[in-house]
């Protein structure tokens, strides 16, 4: 029985690319994978955006009606209704000036958990505690 | 002997990091360690079955056929595969489809996880 702890860094914006876009999806993906372990086996990712990363989180996204797919809003708030821990980089909302209350949360889903905005120094602390970093 | 995870994201033509995974598990692979390879983004088209191999574009086939036959597991996201236009029937034989928690299951078991990441 063992928790391997991940962290998925992601640090290019979701509609540039699409790499960004499948760490949330991968991130999610935690809730299942229990299928394809041994009894007791547990992965535990957390997701900490940085960089060009948090560009493409604020709310009030809207990307079903012009192109027909999800938005990674909510994506981010689809991870915080499973439980998931999300962090995104302090310094670097204050870098691309977004304040901290353009960051959506998933009250409106019921979910428990919210965003941790935090210093990088503690992104730093998470990738030192996890087993595996994955960048994205 | 250990185990590598590989996530392999970037598409086959157009980027030299494809070829480099390649390379990196076939090597891996021949000194021993146990190999997982998970395709996801534009890496997952390379499962196509009868790629012509033209001198001026890199090819997915020739290695990926090798590498299973050195025992390499190697899984596409089938998600990400079919919307592509990528059906299993035309896959290469051997190859698994899966959804993202596959990745998350050989991270799980691996040593070592390598992330390459596409565009």
């Amino acid at each position: 029985m063992a928790d391997v702890k991940c962290a998925f860094i992601v640090q290019r914006p979701q509609y540039k690319g699409e790499t960004s876009r499948l760490a949330l999806t991968h991130a999610l993906s935690y809730q299942t994978v229990e299928v394809l372990l041994d009894d007791g086996d547990t992965v535990t990712p957390s997701l900490c955006f940085v960089g060009e990363g948090v560009l493409g989180i604020s709310k009030g996204q809207n990307a079903m009606a012009p192109y027909g797919i999800n938005s990674s809003e909510l994506h981010v708030k689809n991870c915080l209704l499973v439980d998931l821990d999300v962090y995104v980089c302090k310094e670097d909302l204050e870098k691309y000036g977004i304040p901290e209350d353009q960051l959506p949360d998933a009250a409106d889903m019921e979910a428990e958990k919210t965003i941790n905005v935090v210093p990088f120094a503690e992104i730093e602390k998470i990738m030192e505690e996890a087993k595996h970093v994955l960048f994205f | 002997m250990g185990v590598l995870t590989m996530g392999v994201f970037p598409g086959l033509v157009g980027s030299g990091s494809y070829d480099f995974a390649m390379k990196l598990a076939k090597a891996a692979a021949d000194k021993g360690h146990v190999v997982n390879i998970w395709f996801s983004g534009n890496a997952t088209v390379s499962v196509k079955a009868h790629q012509k191999h033209l001198k001026d574009y890199s090819t997915g086939e020739k290695y990926l056929v090798e590498l299973l036959e050195k025992g390499v597991e190697i899984c596409t996201c089938e998600a990400c595969t079919i919307s592509r236009g990528v059906q299993k029937t035309e896959s290469i034989a051997k190859i698994q489809w899966n959804a993202m928690h596959w990745y998350l299951s050989k991270i799980h078991c691996a040593d070592r996880v390598l992330q390459i990441g596409g565009e």
